[in-house]
């Protein structure tokens, strides 16, 4: 038989970052424990995996770290139940579980040789994160055309990953679009909801995908606007959240119509999704 | 091949001393199958067990591992149950719908090592119906009150005797272990008889319910049916076939254990999201997810029907929702007598 794939791999947590203003939001880095650890953690952007704080329980998050970044993992976790609570208030050196990685993955064999977009709302950047800088290392740069990111969030303070975001800015590979919803003394960048700014910026569908992640009600806005752009459904790939417990494909909770989000997705294509009810 | 009634209890004796024993227990005024550990604790007079014995391969509450938490990095151990385990007097349906488990538990991409062991350790003695209840309707969802399919030994009544048919090569080897004698022609012809009276009254149209799923997501009759139901989860957690379930952690300072539990698509937290955001918002989502889960989405994935027709979800509801009735409105026809 397999590997149970209910056991935790013990990783321990090196920094508790506050990421955000409003302090909702904590980065962690996670190291494992042994070289024969991470090997046994191959993972790939836009996947997850279920973080469990020992006695309060496990909750899935999506990976922020890419696999261009070996000896440890990632996340951005916004505090707002039991697990995530636990992890905010978390001291560094404690040990967590990992179980993972779950889930499938950007489609990049796929996504090879083609324009790239990346559409990015709020912290629903954190999988996104992990696209874009597997996908600016040098070695896969070269597979991908241009690479568009735009990414808004309330105000500057909620930004994820600023400075990054800076070097990114700095960059002649990259076409970085950081807006706030609001105007704020100081902030040099777009001002305007991402539908608008993705309108401004047009982006070209040609020999291109669009990978949107963020707030319903931006993909609800946004959608029309890519579709302005010449965007087919099959050239826009989204990423799915629903409340997960087992993450294999067995606990019954996250599907939408006859497919689990944690098993079939989180990652679809927007004819994909078509397909199924308006359920998640 | 054959047993005596009579001799019934000394052979599950000597089953007990090899395996686990499961068999139906009386418990009031219904039956539930129990570990029991003296053959004459066993009881079939009840048509059904109140509650399927999936819960031996899959239990209501189990504990998945136990860990201990050092600062250095966490032990963990574990707990999967291994013992040899016979399920004496399962029913036609409840031995289908452990086919359909299998279908969950072994997925394409992953394995469920507790359910699957328990699953490959088990052996499956059957039971015929020569009276199904009046809530069968188990000849309508591809099984009957004699079909022996995922069996390995199938027992029919014949009065004073039960007639054993040998299902499976784990059935055979059973049964040569424990020296049943050959059944002589009149006994067979007797189990023939007993089967062919067998009557399963009520029948259920599927005819094109498949299809009609496919494409009434979004129809008014969602509106309509899940009107009565209280979302009490009777219905789940006394399916064969229902395989929901949540993992919660049970924990004193660093030792403690990870735990699943049964759980029900007809409660509102099963899919709340921690922003609050709930994609199945009430009891017409919740029913939807029933109906849709069972008749459409799990033969999209498996191409089998996950209800065996048991009738338990309509006898343990509290407000009479019957399963029956719901798809013949949703098919826009009657549920009928034969």
């Amino acid at each position: 038989m397999q590997r149970n794939p209910y056991l935790p791999l013990p990783m321990k947590l090196v920094k508790n970052f506050t990421e955000t203003e409003d302090k909702l939001i904590h980065t962690f880095t996670f190291e494992y424990l042994s070289e024969e650890d991470e090997k046994s953690f191959p993972y790939m952007p836009g996947q997850f995996a279920e973080i469990c704080v020992f006695g309060k329980g496990e909750a899935p998050f999506g990976i922020a770290s890419s696999p261009t970044e070996p000896g440890h993992l990632k996340f951005s976790v916004a505090k707002v139940g039991v697990v995530s609570t636990a992890l905010h208030m978390m001291e560094e050196g404690t040990i967590v579980g990992m179980r993972g990685p779950l889930g499938n993955y950007y489609p990049l064999e796929q996504m090879k040789g083609k324009n790239v977009v990346i559409i990015g709302g709020g912290f629903a950047f954190t999988t996104l994160r992990s696209l874009a800088t597997y996908m600016l290392k040098p070695e896969h740069r070269g597979d991908y055309g241009n690479l568009t990111v735009i990414y808004g969030a309330r105000n500057p303070g909620l930004l994820l990953y600023k400075e990054e975001l800076a070097e990114w800015d700095k960059r002649s590979d990259i076409d970085l679009v950081c807006t706030i919803d609001r105007p704020v003394e100081g902030w040099s960048g777009r001002v305007g909801f991402i539908p608008n700014v993705t309108k401004e910026v047009s982006p070209s569908s040609d020999n291109a995908v669009a990978i949107i992640c963020g707030p319903p009600v931006m993909i609800k806005f946004t959608m029309p606007v890519l579709e302005e752009c010449g965007f087919k459904p099959e050239q826009v790939i989204m990423s799915l959240e629903n409340r997960m417990k087992c993450g294999i494909g067995m606990c019954g909770r996250c599907n939408v119509g006859s497919k689990y989000v944690c098993k079939d997705g989180p990652v679809f294509t927007r004819a994909e999704l078509n397909q199924l009810p308006n359920e998640y | 091949m054959i047993i005596s009634k009579s001799a019934i209890s000394g052979l599950l004796d000597k089953l007990i001393a090899e395996y686990q024993v499961y068999a139906p227990v009386k418990e009031g005024a219904y039956s539930l199958f129990k570990q029991i550990k003296s053959g004459s604790e066993a009881d079939f007079s009840n048509k059904n067990s109140k509650i399927p014995p999936k819960g031996i391969l899959f239990p209501q509450s189990e504990k998945l591992f136990s860990y201990s938490v050092t600062p250095e990095g966490a032990r963990v151990d574990e707990c999967v149950d291994s013992a040899q385990k016979v399920i004496f007097g399962v029913r036609p349906c409840d031995a289908k719908s452990l086919l359909l488990l299998d279908n969950v538990f072994k997925n394409d991409k992953y394995e469920d090592p507790y359910y699957l062991t328990r699953r490959a350790n088990t052996i499956l003695v059957g039971m015929g119906c020569n009276d199904p209840a009046a809530t069968c309707f188990c000849t309508s969802m591809n099984t009957g009150p004699f079909d022996s399919t995922g069996m390995d030994l199938l027992l029919v009544d014949t009065g004073d005797n039960y007639v054993v048919e040998a299902v499976s090569d784990k059935g055979r080897e059973l049964a040569a272990k424990l020296g049943l004698a050959a059944a002589g022609d009149a006994d067979n012809a007797a189990a023939a008889k007993v089967k062919e009276a067998a009557e399963v009254a009520c029948q259920v149209t599927t005819e094109g319910l498949k299809a009609k799923l496919d494409g009434n997501f979004y129809d008014e009759i969602w509106d309509r049916v899940h009107e009565k139901c209280l979302g009490c989860g009777s219905c789940t957690y006394s399916c064969p076939t229902c395989h929901c379930f949540d993992i919660v952690d049970d924990a004193v300072d660093c030792n403690g254990c990870r735990i699943r539990n049964w759980d029900s698509c007809m409660y509102p937290l099963f899919t709340l999201h921690g922003s609050g955001h709930n994609p199945r918002t009430g009891g017409k989502e919740r029913m939807r997810q029933r109906v849709m889960h069972k008749f459409k989405y799990f033969v999209d994935n498996f191409n089998a029907t996950a209800c065996v027709g048991c009738g338990r979800c309509i006898k343990n509801c509290p407000v009479n929702l019957d399963i029956r009735e719901v798809l013949a409105d949703i098919l826009g026809s009657e549920a009928r007598d034969k």
